[in-house]
């Protein structure tokens, strides 16, 4: 299913907007205008990817050197070792749509607690 | 080039071991790691890894599936090189021939002269500290953190989270002072009265006194970062119970653990004609004395163009990304021209709040809170020398200060190729 997630206008080239779904999710706006929707959360800590460091295609996250290519979720470098979960996004009227993955998400261990009610 | 050894296997040797791979090298690769474990990374071992939220199995920092087509070496200690023939001697006897050698032997804990100390002292460096740590501080009880580094910090924070009751003893005017500058450093420390630490700023330790029938006191002979010889020190019997400040003072403590700094493990590499001060002497590439060998990591002094000195920077971002350029530097022979290392970068997370370092500090004539309130715990500040941006922190502040840590990056990088 796709939602609304935000106006296209909404998201400047280089800057992202944030869904409160549960896990959060981020939606990129490259430099080149290229929309990309992935989990919001880094893989390795509990970080927002949107605070980081946003270069061609890649998000590098803002504690340390590992970068997401937002087309695949791939990292390349430690300590992240997981790859952060895409979603498909499709653009029409000037509206991105995002459609969740069904996949699970690659959350780190201690947002991953706390969202199974655990102790954060 | 038909075997490279990079000796050391942390963080910054397996990034060199990375590099020479990704860099076309196919030869002969030995890894010789002085502790049994495969690479892990340490900066959960202060924090998530304490309270167990982090395990050791997420420590690793291999990749599922990873194979870089190595030999490794692991619970193996080199204890010489000899430059001539590029050999490496280990504890064991053994010999590793290689072409190149990469230095990666990082740094040790230092600890209080006099010994280990009794039972419950602990210093932080290794899994293999963090594990007695952890089990120690599940116990509960009073710890008294000794040192005022992110190690002191960050330990002092996690326990107080933990519920533990905490004093903090630091020998300067305040936690983190050195590379927060003490300006930033006090505005970043009221953290720990926030969460109930008992920060005690401006004193030495005198000596730890054991429980019980242990000796009234165990003289540690430390004053700030100086540890002097003493006369003595056989202290490792029973548990301890107390740490005796320089005013006499004495605080209860049923843990203790003593963040005093790290060495650069280059003492192997003495007489080895590999120059040597604080550390390996490099260039701004990683390169040393000695052809065919190159440093990374905590026990590398690389030169820093900005402040025309060698420094050693013991972060986690250097070590993960400077070996690219060492190992660059290695495969060609040293003509390949270096590239501009981004600034030395660090975190540090206290107490739930990020603290987020670009820069050098110490090069700053001015420092400025651009956004946001010391008061609120949440704020940028910039530091400056003549006008022009040299360091930016960033507490609570994360997407502002990824911007300006970009700007300073870019900053650099023009400044090096103008």
């Amino acid at each position: 299913m796709m939602n609304p997630a935000c106006r296209l206008a909404g998201i400047p080239r280089g800057e992202s907007c944030r869904l409160e779904t549960g896990p959060p999710v981020a939606v990129f706006r490259t430099e080149d205008g290229e929309v990309y929707a992935i989990d919001d959360t880094c893989t390795h800590q509990d970080a927002s990817l949107p605070d980081g460091w946003l270069e061609g295609r890649e998000v590098e996250y803002p504690l340390h050197a590992s970068k997401f290519d937002l087309r695949t979720g791939a990292v390349d470098a430690p300590p992240a070792r997981l790859p952060v979960r895409t979603h498909q996004v499709l653009l029409e009227d000037g509206t991105v749509y995002v459609a969740l993955s069904d996949a699970p998400p690659n959350l780190p261990p201690c947002v991953a607690a706390r969202l199974a009610g655990g102790v954060a | 080039m038909r075997t490279v050894a990079v000796i050391g296997a942390s963080l910054a040797g397996l990034s060199a071991s990375r590099s020479l791979r990704e860099q076309g090298y196919d030869g002969r690769l030995v890894i010789v790691g002085a502790e049994t474990h495969r690479p892990y990374d340490r900066p959960p071992l202060s924090k998530e890894f304490l309270t167990g939220k982090v395990a050791e199995a997420e420590l690793a920092l291999e990749a599922d599936g990873e194979d870089l087509a190595a030999e490794w070496v692991l619970g193996a200690c080199a204890v010489g090189l000899e430059t001539g023939e590029r050999s490496v001697r280990l504890a064991d006897g053994r010999a590793v021939r290689a072409d190149g050698v990469v230095i990666a032997t990082g740094a040790a804990a230092r600890t209080l002269p006099g010994g280990d100390g009794p039972a419950g002292v602990h210093v932080l460096r290794t899994l293999d500290d963090a594990r007695g740590l952890r089990d120690d501080l599940a116990r509960g009880g009073r710890l008294v953190v000794i040192g005022g580094g992110f190690v002191g910090a960050e330990v002092a924070s996690t326990a107080a989270v933990m519920g533990l009751d905490v004093t903090f003893v630091v020998a300067g005017p305040t936690p983190l002072a050195g590379p927060l500058g003490p300006d930033m450093a006090a505005a970043v420390s009221v953290l720990h009265a926030d969460h109930g630490v008992r920060l005690l700023c401006g004193t030495g330790v005198r000596g730890l006194v054991g429980k019980g029938a242990s000796p009234a006191v165990l003289p540690s002979g430390l004053r700030g970062a100086e540890a002097t010889e003493v006369s003595g020190g056989a202290a490792g019997r029973g548990r301890v119970g107390a740490v005796v400040l320089d005013d006499g003072r004495s605080i209860p403590a049923d843990i203790v653990v003593v963040g005093i700094g790290a060495v650069a493990c280059t003492d192997w590499l003495e007489g080895s004609g590999v120059a040597l001060d604080n550390g390996v002497r490099c260039g701004a590439d990683g390169t040393t004395s000695v052809p065919g060998v190159v440093a990374v990591g905590d026990c590398a002094a690389w030169y820093d163009a900005a402040s025309a000195t060698h420094r050693r920077v013991e972060h986690w971002t250097g070590a993960n990304e400077r070996p690219a350029a060492a190992v660059a530097a290695l495969l060609s022979g040293g003509t390949a021209p270096p590239a501009p290392p981004r600034p030395p970068y660090f975190w540090s997370d206290q107490y739930g709040v990020r603290i987020q370092f670009v820069g050098n500090a110490a090069r700053a004539d001015s420092v400025t809170v651009e956004d946001g309130s010391p008061a609120d715990r949440s704020f940028l500040a910039v530091y400056r020398r003549a006008g022009e941006p040299v360091a930016v922190l960033g507490v609570d502040r994360t997407k502002l200060f990824t911007r300006r840590r970009k700007q300073l990056a870019t900053s650099v990088a023009r400044g090096a190729t103008a």
